[in-house]
């Protein structure tokens, strides 16, 4: 065990803890001031959410074992036999609450799609069978030992396992939830501009250590995955920047978006990609994203906080682009350009096998809760806000 | 000169603002409000539980205009202000006796 690599990843395990706050805080501002506690609030249920399922079986049937590719086993659950010693760089103990904050963290993206009309009740059940269906599976199936990982696909910091299946669950989220009411017929704008800005400064701050922390180790990955994460942030940024300018006012609400695009595009390749492959993923995650973003807007699609656009689209746009720019130079991995052509087949495959998984089961997952307990609450619920109706609390006096 | 007090629901402001351009009345004050008309605010039953939430957000639009305007300007508020459900709001036409251009002193009234 070496002090530096454990002191490393409890300090990215905290900057990882700090984002999904940041997320609830991001999303806030976004919505009408009648649904700001409503947005924070199940952000932090699902940092909570994740900590219980984890502790009594998540990390388990993630991380330990293995049955047929698809699922571990219950060996570890309530974290029997998870250590604090051992011959590993850091403990398990250590690794299991990293992970437990990517499990919060995903979670909390997904509620994008249940922005200002989503029963906290149905939001419960919902996130408790989200997790154990569609995060638990991707985790292990790309970092438990499964079966992606077994033909080889690549995924550093979460591509696959945090955004696309957080994008494309979002998507159908949104699909089963329906929209907003008066969605399209009348503005629904973001009541605080610097509320998102706070919260997606601190996603980005927090990102230093969803991508810095994937190494596992204070090593020269750790060094290359935080640089390449900032490089690829800021050109996103500036791509954005320069799109909405185009378009009419660089907007900070979209500078700070490309800046998350970016983020996601490059997580899943933050250990793989040199600084020119940061900078061609960060300026196309600007484009890709953008596009996403219009096109689910110009379909009326009430994705609302576009976790697919930004999140789905960018972690699957990364994951590819690991198969196009991997350098082997930095982890042994070797992309298009670098002469490997198997690598990109393997991401594609793996992007649209996970996409369409998360698509459907989450799809499924929400009828069901929606069977049981209603997804949505009633007109007049949510015309008076989420934040009286489901938590009888007002966000300003 | 009358004062046209519209209180109306606050996703319906945009429409109502930009019909009332349309047709020439630019000049308007906004007030954000709560309050509560006929239906006495809200219930809501939450598990068992009633949360009552007794007054309501609105928008309160405050419009000087001629006397003979003020029809025309009614039938443009309520043509874009109504959903067709309780708490679309209500207006008010209330006499003003003289208006002054803060910046220049000079006093209007309808005849000038």
């Amino acid at each position: 065990m070496n002090s530096g690599d454990v002191a490393w990843i409890l300090t990215s395990t905290a900057l990882v803890m700090l984002m999904i706050p940041g997320v609830g805080l991001f999303y806030a501002g976004m919505v009408r001031k009648k649904n700001v506690v409503s947005m924070i609030s199940l952000s932090i249920v699902s940092a909570i959410l994740a900590g219980v399922i984890w502790v009594l079986y998540g990390y388990s049937l993630a991380f330990s074992g293995d049955v047929g590719g698809i699922i571990g086993d219950l060996g570890k659950s309530l974290l029997a036999n998870v250590g604090l010693d051992g011959s590993d760089a850091i403990p398990e103990m250590l690794f299991m609450m990293f992970q437990m904050m990517f499990a919060g963290v995903t979670l909390a993206i997904i509620t994008s799609a249940i922005a200002e009309r989503i029963r906290f009740s149905a939001f419960v059940l919902f996130g408790v069978l989200w997790l154990t269906l569609v995060y638990i599976p991707f985790a292990h199936w790309l970092w438990g030992n499964g079966w992606l990982a077994g033909i080889g696909a690549l995924d550093f910091a979460g591509g696959i396992v945090v955004h696309v299946s957080s994008g494309f669950g979002a998507l159908a989220l949104a699909f089963a939830v329906g929209k907003r009411y008066g969605y399209g017929e009348h503005p629904i704008e973001p009541h605080s501009i610097p509320l998102t800005l706070i919260g997606g400064s601190l996603l980005w701050f927090g990102w230093f250590g969803f991508n810095g922390g994937s190494a596992l180790l204070a090593d020269r990955i750790a060094v290359n995955a935080i640089t390449v994460t900032f490089i690829a942030s800021c050109f996103a940024g500036m791509t954005w920047m320069i799109l909405s300018w185009m378009n009419g006012k660089p907007g900070s609400l979209g500078i700070i978006t490309g800046v998350i695009a970016g983020l996601a595009s490059i997580t899943p390749a933050a250990g793989f990609v040199d600084v020119p492959g940061a900078i061609v993923i960060g300026i196309l995650a600007g484009v890709i994203c953008f596009m996403a973003l219009e096109f689910r807007i110009k379909k009326g699609i009430d994705e609302s906080l576009d976790a697919w656009a930004v999140h789905g689209v960018g972690g699957a746009m990364g994951s590819i682009a690991v198969g196009i720019f991997a350098n082997p130079a930095i982890s042994g991995y070797a992309g298009l350009l670098h002469g490997g052509f198997d690598l990109l087949l393997t991401q594609l495959l793996a992007v649209a096998v996970t996409a369409a998984y998360a698509f459907m089961v989450t799809f499924a997952i929400a009828k069901a809760v929606d069977y049981v307990v209603p997804l949505r609450v009633e007109l007049e619920e949510e015309y008076v806000g989420l934040d009286i109706s489901q938590h009888g609390e007002v966000g300003y006096a | 000169m009358k004062m046209v007090v519209a209180i109306i629901r606050p996703e319906r402001f945009e429409a109502v603002e930009d019909a009332l351009a349309e047709k020439g009345y630019i000049g308007m004050t906004v007030t954000e409000v709560k309050g509560r008309g006929e239906q006495k605010g809200i219930k809501l039953q939450y598990r068992g539980t009633t949360i009552d939430v007794d007054l309501l957000q609105k928008i309160k639009l405050e419009i000087v205009v001629d006397d003979n305007d003020v029809d025309r300007v009614i039938e443009i508020i309520c043509k874009n202000a109504r959903t067709g459900k309780y708490g679309d709001g209500r207006i008010f036409v209330i006499p003003v006796e003289k208006s002054v251009r803060v910046r220049t002193g000079e006093v209007i009234t309808s005849d000038s």
